[in-house]
């Protein structure tokens, strides 16, 4: 490349980061906002917060969720039963209905869900019909509006750009320590890289790890083939049943009709044989039927691992009939623990708000890395610049990329929020409605940026998503009995409800400030004597 | 060599660069799926094991390739470093593939 080792590694630091910034920061934001998905559904079913700080007992919780699905879906092949969390105190069930069009039809479409009152045991049909939290955290590796495939491909081969960009960036980096304690404000290009490396480098361990990470959640779609090079012979599907235990206990034929076993002794036998750990679901196979089993899988809380074993009870006598994945070797440790370290479900509110706050560098991160392109490119082309010449093409696209990705991603975000809202509670397809708002706010916002990508496009947009963000807590106070004077100030809570709008609030904030800050800086250019003034706009014009 | 005039990089430069882009990322690709491919089938553990040791291994082999692609001294080299070990993973394969 360049001369010497060092330069070619900027070089590629350069180029493998700006590629693929803008989707690595859609992916960081959802990613980040994902820490918090259950919180963020809470937020957004707000007829749930009267409830949702009376738990009740797991066991009453299991009997009332079996009388539900026995009226609702005794038909069903499988029904799943996801019970009550420390974070989420509504329980799930799902059943996959008997097949029309024999076992090869489409499981997925025949997949139905439905959110239980744990008081109540009655469908939860008060509560508005929202996607939550489980968009952002689809979104952030199944992105939208495309084949689920396509999108896990392209997160991927920008997950491995990002890993190439952060060991280049390391080997650039010549003065690691020192400039972690370094930053010089105010000084154009200097302070951009000072921000990028304070960034990089002081979650640096929280980078390298969650895109690792990232990778080893989808290597078996991105590198499959150890799996057909050892398994060549019994296919793919024998590898999955070895590593994973929660497909266990299924069956092809259901037999006769039986009555199916109480779940309530079942569950407390797999209970004291964990010793009390609270269980996290447990599917029951062709219920109603002689051959029926129940499988029972453990809370994932307090264990970095994210493999968890199961326990596999027959359905109609409800004996231990065997359990899978207990003991499991180091390997498999290791790849749970990793798994694990990038779901973070084993971490606590207090560990999930420092990864959210690690999330949040990595924003910045990539924000400041593709703004630093953009103002050195400008200051190449400075000389021109001041003779009244056009930007490049190539500056001109970051240029409205950076405007629309980096102050258009709050805006959309906000747009989602304010959806949830703001969308009439009884709209049919309600959920895709709130998608819909997040993307064509998105979309405006990008479209705009492309059109006009100036200086005083990012100021509008910036306060733009600075309002909207802002407003949140104020929109939640109009709409709902669950706001900040409630949550906060009389202590009634629900919290996570409390901490989601001194989030937002904060986020807002924090743009409110940036755009502060860009205001002063074109007062300031205004003084400048005229001589140096085009000049100078120019060079800031989106710097 | 000189990779850069006064109107910008020269377009032997450029078709380096490319050249390089290709080898890092195509080249990148095959090298970690055969020590994938490989590893799986002869570590000496558990089949499953063997298999998850050697996925995860791959996206650290893809990356050094990248750096490798890179950091040699021209494009040549960069070629010459890849091929050589791609050759040699390639032949153990097929000896894997006809052996069993």
């Amino acid at each position: 490349m360049r001369e010497g080792f060092r330069q070619s590694m900027a070089w590629l630091h350069t180029w493998s980061g700006l590629l693929v910034c803008w989707v690595l920061m859609l992916v960081f934001a959802a990613g980040t906002a994902s820490y918090f998905k259950e919180e963020i559904t809470l937020w957004m079913t707000p007829e749930l917060h009267a409830g949702a700080s009376a738990p009740v007992s797991q066991q009453v919780a299991l009997e009332r969720a079996v009388a539900h699905l026995e009226r609702n879906a005794a038909a069903a092949k499988r029904w799943f039963i996801t019970l009550p969390t420390e974070r989420s105190g509504a329980i799930r069930v799902g059943w996959v209905a008997q097949p029309k069009d024999g076992a090869n039809g489409n499981a997925r479409s025949r997949f139905k869900s439905e959110i239980l009152d744990p008081a109540t045991g009655q469908k939860q049909s008060a509560a508005r019909q929202t996607r939550g939290g489980e968009f952002l955290y689809r979104l952030h590796f199944d992105l939208h509006y495309m084949p689920v495939v396509w999108a896990r491909w392209i997160v991927s081969i920008c997950a491995l750009f990002m890993l190439v960009a952060i060991v280049s960036g390391i080997i650039t980096h010549k003065r690691i320590f020192k400039d972690f304690f370094t930053f010089r404000p105010g000084k154009g290009q200097r302070s951009w890289l000072d921000a990028h490396n304070a960034t990089a480098v002081l979650a640096l361990p929280y980078h390298v790890m969650i895109t690792y990470t990232g990778l080893v959640t989808l290597m078996f779609m991105i590198m499959p083939w150890g799996i057909q090079s050892a398994y060549k012979e019994q296919g793919e599907s024998s590898f999955f049943a070895e590593v994973f235990p929660t497909g266990a206990g299924r069956n092809d034929k259901a037999g006769g009709p039986a009555r199916l076993a109480p779940l309530g002794p079942i569950a407390q036998q797999a209970e004291a044989h964990w010793n009390g750990a609270r269980l996290a679901t447990i599917v029951v196979n062709d219920p109603g039927h002689e051959n029926a089993s129940v499988v029972i899988t453990r809370q994932r809380t307090r264990t970095l691992s994210y493999l968890q074993p199961a326990m596999v009870f027959d359905g109609v006598t409800g004996a231990q009939s065997s359990i899978v994945g207990e003991g499991p070797s180091a390997v498999a440790v290791t790849r749970g623990a990793l798994y694990g370290l990038h779901m973070a479900h084993f971490a606590d509110a207090w560990l999930r708000a420092l990864f959210f706050i690690c999330g949040l560098s990595g924003c910045v991160m990539v924000a400041s890395g593709a703004l630093l392109w953009a103002v050195k490119t400008r200051q190449k082309q400075a000389r021109a610049l001041a003779q009244g010449a056009a930007r490049s093409v190539g500056l001109r696209l970051v240029d409205a990329l950076n405007i629309g990705v980096i102050a258009g991603l709050p805006i959309a975000f906000a747009a989602y929020f304010w959806a949830n809202r703001l969308v009439p509670v009884d709209l049919p397809q309600r959920p895709q409605m709130e998608i819909n708002c997040f993307f064509a706010a998105w979309a405006a916002a990008a479209v705009l940026a492309q059109l006009r990508p100036s200086m005083g496009m990012w100021r509008f947009q910036l306060s733009v998503g600075a309002a909207m963000l802002m407003g949140i807590p104020l929109l939640n106070g109009l709409t709902t009995h669950s706001h900040l004077g409630v949550t906060l100030f009389q202590g009634r809570g629900p919290w996570p409800v409390a901490g989601f709008d001194i989030t937002v609030l904060l986020l807002g904030v924090a743009l409110a400030l940036v755009v502060r800050v860009l205001y002063r800086r074109e007062k300031k250019q205004a003084k400048v004597p005229p001589a140096g003034k085009v000049a100078a706009a120019r060079l800031t014009e989106t710097a | 060599m000189k990779s850069t005039t006064q109107s910008g990089p020269t377009a032997y430069y450029r078709l380096a660069v490319l050249s390089r882009v290709v080898a890092a990322v195509a080249g990148g690709y095959a090298l970690a799926s055969l020590s994938t491919s490989l590893l799986a089938a002869w570590l000496p553990m558990a089949r499953a094991d063997a298999v998850m040791t050697a996925t995860m291994l791959a996206f650290i082999v893809f990356t050094l390739v990248v750096i490798w692609v890179f950091a040699a001294r021209d494009a040549w080299r960069a070629w010459g470093g890849l091929l050589l070990p791609l050759l040699v993973l390639a032949g153990l394969e097929w000896c894997r593939r006809s052996a069993s």
